[in-house]
């Protein structure tokens, strides 16, 4: 089974994938808005797993509704909430849904979002959930049992450009590789100088990298993620442009400004696709696509 | 050497395990607490004029040399006319303490402090916790540095996304262990064992409870 997302990341066009978050209960509404807006625009849309370690309404949930709606899903996957009976269990239930792509994420910290008590359970890392889709793929279970029927999937993971330091992050990242990612989705990326020096290594490796593009959407926002986001680093000049946006225009400045990157990106050839990341105004996105002049 | 190390539980947390026992016997240690200043001669002076001020009576108290020894129950029964007269023995030591008295006089007891983990003293009132005994020891290719104790999340395979300027995400006064163990692995000349993709953990080291026999062969 080779899903509508692995084809297009074989056909060599530029990829798009941006973020649907499932919401904070079960009124399914703005979600089921996004995902409807979105289907026909991108390549695929990523469901946020609990993200920033906030209980929400499953990332398994909404790539079904994706899924059901016609649109290409990319389920998240983290390794804090599961173990490895329940993360193998969800990947045959994801699979024989018909949900076929996996982004495999190690988790932020419990103590990072709403239930700052609960237990982390990290019984796999990201690079050993990446590796566990390739024994299922091949009938096996970590438990090196047989699998009546074994799914298979085009499983992708992450990678921050700009941590520091870097090395220990990039060995990781080729762990990833080896351990099986098809598909890379970097955390966002604000200067392309140094995302161009970490492509120039990338590129060695058999994998398509996805730059990770956040909107911005005020001066004190970039701010705010510039000290709390590890990895995150957004150059005084663009806080100062947004800055600089007349009163009410933060929003259309930070669209202009993230089509700005990707059209560069695009037209450069720099990489292989874009990760859109409107956190929370997924309605903008056809307008960030618009904006650096790509057509769904 | 290897300590216990405590905190103090809150004093609201103490009024609740203490409601409606009032004739209280207090147990210190010289040991690790003393270390900590958690359960040492001062600390316990300190709780007793804490309880007698909430209109406790406090019947005795004592500083044992070494609370989670066998021999702690000797020294306690020196103190036993003193410790029959109370309903509750509040004991200011670690975990370890305060289940060897338990287990030793089968009285009523209530800890004083929280354990937090086995660790050393690595500065002037500073403790860092060194090893979590997971059963399955892995230092051999982290160039001595323990991921599992070290690492929040306990990785094997290298850090998280989270890390940020050699700190943890949760905390930027904690370390991130895998910038120490690529640090240390760089000097060593030894990087290439960062690079070994890791299988996932054994977490069936030693199942808890843990009880572990000298074979008798």
């Amino acid at each position: 089974m080779i899903s509508s997302f692995q084809k297009a990341l074989d056909s060599g066009k530029f990829i798009v994938t941006c973020e649907v978050a499932p919401p904070k209960g079960i009124n399914l509404e703005k979600t089921a808005h996004h995902i409807d807006l979105l289907k026909d625009k991108v390549d695929a849309m990523n469901l946020t797993d609990h993200q920033s370690s906030v209980m929400r309404y499953p990332s398994l949930g909404g790539a079904l509704m994706v899924k059901e709606m016609g649109g290409e899903p990319i389920l998240q996957m983290t390794c804090r909430d599961r173990n490895r009976l329940a993360l193998q269990g969800d990947l045959l239930f994801a699979a024989s849904r018909g949900i076929h792509n996996v982004l495999c994420l190690t988790g932020d910290s419990v103590m990072l979002g709403d239930h700052k008590k609960a237990k982390g359970v990290f019984d796999l890392d990201s690079s050993q959930l990446l590796a566990a889709i390739r024994i299922l793929e091949k009938g096996k279970d970590l438990g090196d049992n047989e699998l009546d029927g074994s799914p298979a999937f085009c499983a992708g993971a992450i990678v921050t450009p700009e941590a520091k330091p870097l090395e220990p992050q990039l060995i990781k990242f080729e762990k990833k590789i080896e351990a099986g990612a098809e598909f890379i989705q970097t955390q966002a990326v604000f200067d392309l100088d140094k995302f161009k020096s970490f492509m120039e290594y990338a590129r060695q490796f058999p994998v398509k990298i996805l730059v990770g593009i956040i909107l911005l959407t005020s001066a004190p926002m970039a701010r705010f993620m510039n000290k709390n986001i590890a990895g995150v680093n957004v150059p005084q000049p663009l806080i100062d442009e947004m800055a600089q946006a007349p009163k009410g225009g933060a929003i259309v400045k930070g669209i202009e400004i993230a089509g700005r990157m990707i059209k560069a990106i695009h037209t450069e050839k720099i990489c292989d696709g874009v990760h859109i990341m409107a956190i929370g105004k997924e309605e903008l996105v056809p307008d960030i696509m618009a904006a650096a002049d790509l057509t769904p | 050497m290897i300590r216990s190390i405590t905190k103090p539980k809150s004093k609201e947390e103490i009024d609740t395990l203490l409601d409606g026992l009032n004739r209280i016997f207090i147990i210190g240690c010289g040991t690790c607490v003393t270390l900590t200043r958690t359960g040492g001669a001062p600390e316990v002076a300190a709780m007793k004029e804490a309880l007698l001020d909430s209109g406790k009576l406090v019947t005795g108290q004592v500083v044992v040399p070494v609370a989670c020894d066998n021999l702690t129950s000797e020294i306690l029964n020196e103190e036993m006319e003193k410790i029959e007269q109370a309903d509750v023995l509040l004991i200011m030591t670690c975990a370890f303490g305060v289940q060897t008295v338990s287990s030793q006089l089968k009285r009523m007891v209530v800890p004083a402090l929280d354990t937090l983990f086995i660790g050393k003293e690595t500065g002037y009132g500073q403790f860092n916790e060194i090893c979590t005994q997971c059963g399955t020891c892995i230092i051999g290719e982290t160039g001595g540095i323990c991921p599992v104790t070290n690492c929040h999340k306990g990785l094997v395979n290298g850090p998280c996304g989270g890390t940020n300027q050699g700190k943890c995400e949760i905390d930027s006064n904690k370390d991130c262990a895998w910038t120490l163990i690529y640090n240390r692995l760089t000097e060593l000349g030894r990087l290439d064992s960062m690079r070994k993709l890791q299988g996932p953990r054994n977490f069936l080291g030693e199942p808890t409870p843990g009880k572990y026999e000298i074979s008798k062969s």
